[in-house]
C-alpha cells in the first residue's frame, strides 16, 4: 500500500481538490441515497410478507366451519 | 427470477467501481490543461454516457412493449428511464461543480451542451407525472411507452445537433498540452465507462426484483384476501 501511495501522483487537494472531492461525495451521496430508499422499501416489504404468513397461517389455524343442511319442509 | 445473478452482479460492479477509482487517483496522469479538475470528468462523462444510453434503451424497450403488449417490458422501460434519471441528476451535479470550479460559474446557460442535458432531463423529468396522470393500468404503459421512444428518439438527434454545434468553451475530449488523449487516461476512462454502466445495469436489476417482489406480495395478498395497507406506489408497474 505505501508502495502503490509513493508511486502515485501527488494528489493536489488545495482549490481544485475540493471540488473532485465534493463531485465524487455528491455521487457516493446518491448511491447511499438510493441504498436506504432500496432498505426502506425491503423492510416493507418484509413486514408485509411476515403480516400475510401470519394471515396464512390464522387462516389454517381456524376450525372448518361445517356448512348447514337445509331442510326442505 | 429478476433476482438471480443480482449478487455476483452487485460483487463485480463494487470491484468495477473500486478498480476505477484507483486508476482515478493513482494511475491517470494529471492533465496539461485542466490539471487535478480533469478527475472529475472521468466521473462526469461516463455517467452522462450510461444516463444517455439508458435513456434509449427504455424507448427501445417500450417498443418491445407496443410491438408485444407484454407489460414486462414496460417495467424494463420504466426502471430504465427510473434510472437514468437518477444518473442524470449525478451529471448536472457533478457538472456544475466542475464549471464551478474551471469556469467559476455554477451554470453556463450559452453553452450548447449543457444546455440540452437539461433539455433531455427536464423531458424527461416529466415522465413521471404523466404516467401518473392515468389511473388506466393498461393506457397508462401504453401512453408511457409512446413518450420513452418519442423522447428516447430525441436523444441521440440532440446529441448530434450539439456535436454540430461549433463550442469553444466546453471540452470535447480529454486533453493533455500535446493535445488528444494518452493511453492511460483513455483507458482509465474506459474502466470508468465499463465500471459507471455496470452499475446501471446492477441498479436496474435490483430495482425490477424489488418490483418483482413487490408484485408477488400484492399477488399473494390477494389470494389471501387480506386487506392491503394501501402503502404501495401507483406510479410504479407491477412486475409479477
Amino acid at each position: 500500500m505505501n508502495a502503490l501511495l509513493a508511486s502515485a501522483p501527488a494528489l493536489p487537494l488545495d482549490e481544485a481538490g475540493k471540488y473532485v472531492a465534493g463531485a465524487y461525495i455528491v455521487f457516493v451521496l446518491l448511491l447511499v441515497i438510493y441504498v436506504a430508499i432500496m432498505a426502506a422499501k425491503l423492510q416493507r416489504m418484509e413486514r408485509e410478507l411476515r403480516e400475510l404468513a401470519g394471515f396464512a397461517e390464522q387462516r389454517k389455524a381456524e376450525p372448518a366451519v361445517p356448512e348447514r343442511e337445509e331442510v326442505s319442509a | 427470477m429478476y433476482g438471480k445473478g443480482l449478487r455476483p452482479l452487485s460483487i463485480a460492479s463494487v470491484v468495477a467501481i473500486a478498480t476505477a477509482l484507483s486508476l482515478v487517483f493513482f494511475y491517470a496522469p494529471l492533465d496539461g490543461d485542466q490539471g487535478f479538475i480533469q478527475k472529475i470528468f472521468y466521473l462526469h462523462v461516463p455517467l452522462a454516457i450510461t444516463a444517455l444510453v439508458g435513456f434509449v434503451i427504455g424507448g427501445v424497450f417500450a417498443v418491445l412493449h407496443l410491438r408485444s403488449g407484454d407489460r414486462r417490458w414496460d417495467a424494463y422501460s420504466y426502471v430504465s428511464i427510473h434510472m437514468s434519471v437518477i444518473f442524470g441528476v449525478a451529471v448536472l451535479v457533478t457538472g456544475s461543480i466542475w464549471a464551478k470550479a474551471s469556469w467559476g460559474h455554477w451554470w453556463v446557460w450559452d453553452e450548447p451542451t449543457l444546455v440540452s442535458f437539461l433539455i433531455v432531463f427536464l423531458m424527461y423529468a416529466t415522465y413521471y407525472p404523466f404516467r401518473y396522470a392515468i389511473e388506466d393500468p393498461e393506457r397508462q404503459a401504453r401512453y408511457a411507452s409512446v413518450f420513452a421512444i418519442t423522447a428516447g428518439a430525441f436523444v441521440p438527434l440532440n446529441f448530434m445537433a450539439v456535436r454540430m454545434a461549433q463550442s469553444l468553451v466546453h471540452p470535447r475530449v480529454f486533453a493533455t498540452t500535446n493535445g488528444g488523449l494518452p493511453g492511460s487516461m483513455m483507458f482509465t476512462f474506459l474502466v470508468c465507462l465499463a465500471a459507471v454502466a455496470l452499475l446501471w445495469v446492477t441498479l436496474v436489476k435490483f430495482e425490477l426484483t424489488a418490483k418483482s417482489t413487490s408484485g408477488q406480495i400484492k399477488r399473494l395478498r390477494r389470494a389471501l384476501d387480506a386487506p392491503a395497507p394501501g402503502s404501495s406506489s401507483r406510479i410504479a408497474p407491477e412486475v409479477s
